[in-house]
């Protein structure tokens, strides 16, 4: 359908909820589209695991530095009042509660918050987890952007993630492209609807016992 | 008079054994110790066991000693990169044991041995496969994952200058796994871009005090790492 929000448009609708003065990592992937929507007179620290707060975007052509660069290995820039700092400092600031917020993509999150976005459990497939275990549990507020249904038309937030899980109960947003579903104590809410998307047809949609805040 | 000044990688990595644990810094390409990992790749000893956050890029460095056959257990958290073929080979065909842990936890335990903590217990990985059959505790209503140190008999690193005490200052996000890994290893070895003078180094910007180190190494070469091929 014409009326669900573009990648663009999740990552806008992500930026709204990001307030002044928060720190954030935005995960690699579809979440490093939130940056380019953050307004530019709101001052929000964005940190990257491999060390560094107050991350810059990427620079003009010709001066990448790579000792400079983010989670994804992508040349960034400093900005002022930015930190250098080694991993164990860098992964504190998550487990330690320090990071407000993060915004991880997903393969599918359950009803209680449940995140499944490091494996697809195939037996041939290379595992990799990086730190999304480390952001999904230290983060104070864990932020999924992801479309709502696959390609086969099955809702990705589901009773019970069948892929294996990064994090429990971590949850507290899902920004897709028809609504935007808040997990708290076990229960979801749809906070936000688009284009002409309905309850009946996201009830239908999700399978799921979903509340609407309006 | 102390000097940890060696002349090169070759004499900086001639007495690593077969069976050696060997941290390697670096994230990506930025902080990888290069020029290290070449002399170990010529120095020869085998049946290596690796801790580094990937597991190779392309065909050279880390890549190019676990193609010859070197490494018996890589230890990281992210193995799986667009080029991280010759991994990906030798992973599938099991002739190399891959022990898969999330970051933050790598670093803690790579923190802990240098600290000297006995264990540790994380929130991280709880209810996940990579906490499948370890110890698990409630501490305050929160689950925790029990955690052991990760110790090395060698660590390779890379900073941006050196002096002969081994005190160590590195170069934006190059610095990563560097002054963890130097305080976990009973031999940390350092290649720097300049040697400074005892006392040129501004003690306040110091980040990794020379204790940890026991040997640097200059290499010449350009400030920032290359591009990644």
């Amino acid at each position: 359908m014409s009326s669900k929000l573009t990648r663009d448009q999740i990552a806008a609708r992500v930026a709204q909820d990001i307030p002044e003065g928060a720190y954030v990592n935005l995960g690699i992937g579809l979440p490093t589209l939130v940056a380019n929507h953050l307004p530019v007179d709101r001052e929000v620290i964005l940190h990257t695991e491999n060390g560094m707060l107050g991350m810059g975007p990427a620079p003009a052509k010709g001066l990448e530095d790579y000792d400079l660069i983010n989670a994804g290995k992508q040349p960034v820039t400093e900005l002022p009042g930015c930190s250098f700092f080694h991993h164990a400092d860098s992964f504190a600031m998550m487990r330690g509660g320090h990071l407000d917020i993060c915004v991880l993509g997903a393969f599918q999150v359950s009803q209680h918050g449940d995140l499944a976005n490091w494996h697809t459990g195939a037996p041939d497939a290379i595992p990799a987890v990086g730190g999304a275990m480390d952001l999904a549990t230290g983060a104070k507020d864990v932020f999924v952007m992801m479309e709502l249904l696959t390609r086969e038309g099955q809702s990705k937030l589901v009773a019970e993630c069948t892929y294996p899980l990064t994090g429990m109960r971590c949850v507290s947003r899902v920004y897709t492209d028809v609504a935007v579903f808040d997990i708290r104590n076990g229960k979801v809410t749809v906070i936000d609807m688009f284009g002409g998307m309905t309850a009946d047809e996201l009830l239908r949609l999700t399978g799921l016992p979903l509340n609407f805040s309006r | 008079m102390i000097s940890k000044l060696v002349a090169n990688t070759a004499a900086a990595l001639a007495d690593v054994p077969d069976g050696a644990t060997v941290m390697i810094g670096g994230f990506g390409t930025a902080g990888q110790p290069m020029e290290l990992i070449d002399a170990l790749l010529e120095q020869g000893a085998k049946d290596l066991t690796i801790i580094n956050n990937n597991a190779g890029n392309g065909t050279t460095g880390l890549a190019a000693l676990l193609g010859a056959g070197r490494v018996r257990k890589i230890i990281c958290s992210f193995p799986r990169q667009v080029d991280s073929q010759i991994f990906d080979g030798l992973y599938r065909s099991g002739k190399l044991e891959l022990e898969l842990v999330p970051q933050g936890n790598l670093a803690e335990r790579i923190r802990a041995a240098g600290a000297g903590i006995g264990a540790f217990f994380t929130p991280t990985g709880y209810g996940t496969p990579l906490a499948e059959g370890k110890e698990t505790r409630e501490i305050n209503g929160r689950q925790y994952v029990l955690e052991y140190p990760l110790h090395a008999d060698y660590a390779l690193i890379k900073a941006d200058r050196g002096d002969r005490w081994g005190n160590l200052v590195y170069r934006k996000t190059a610095r990563n796994f560097g002054p963890i890994m130097a305080s976990a290893a009973r031999v940390a070895v350092a290649q720097v871009r300049q040697i400074a003078e005892l006392g040129e180094l501004d003690p306040e910007t110091v980040v990794t005090p020379g204790i940890f180190v026991k040997r640097v190494v200059q290499i010449d070469a350009a400030p920032a790492a290359k591009e990644p091929q």
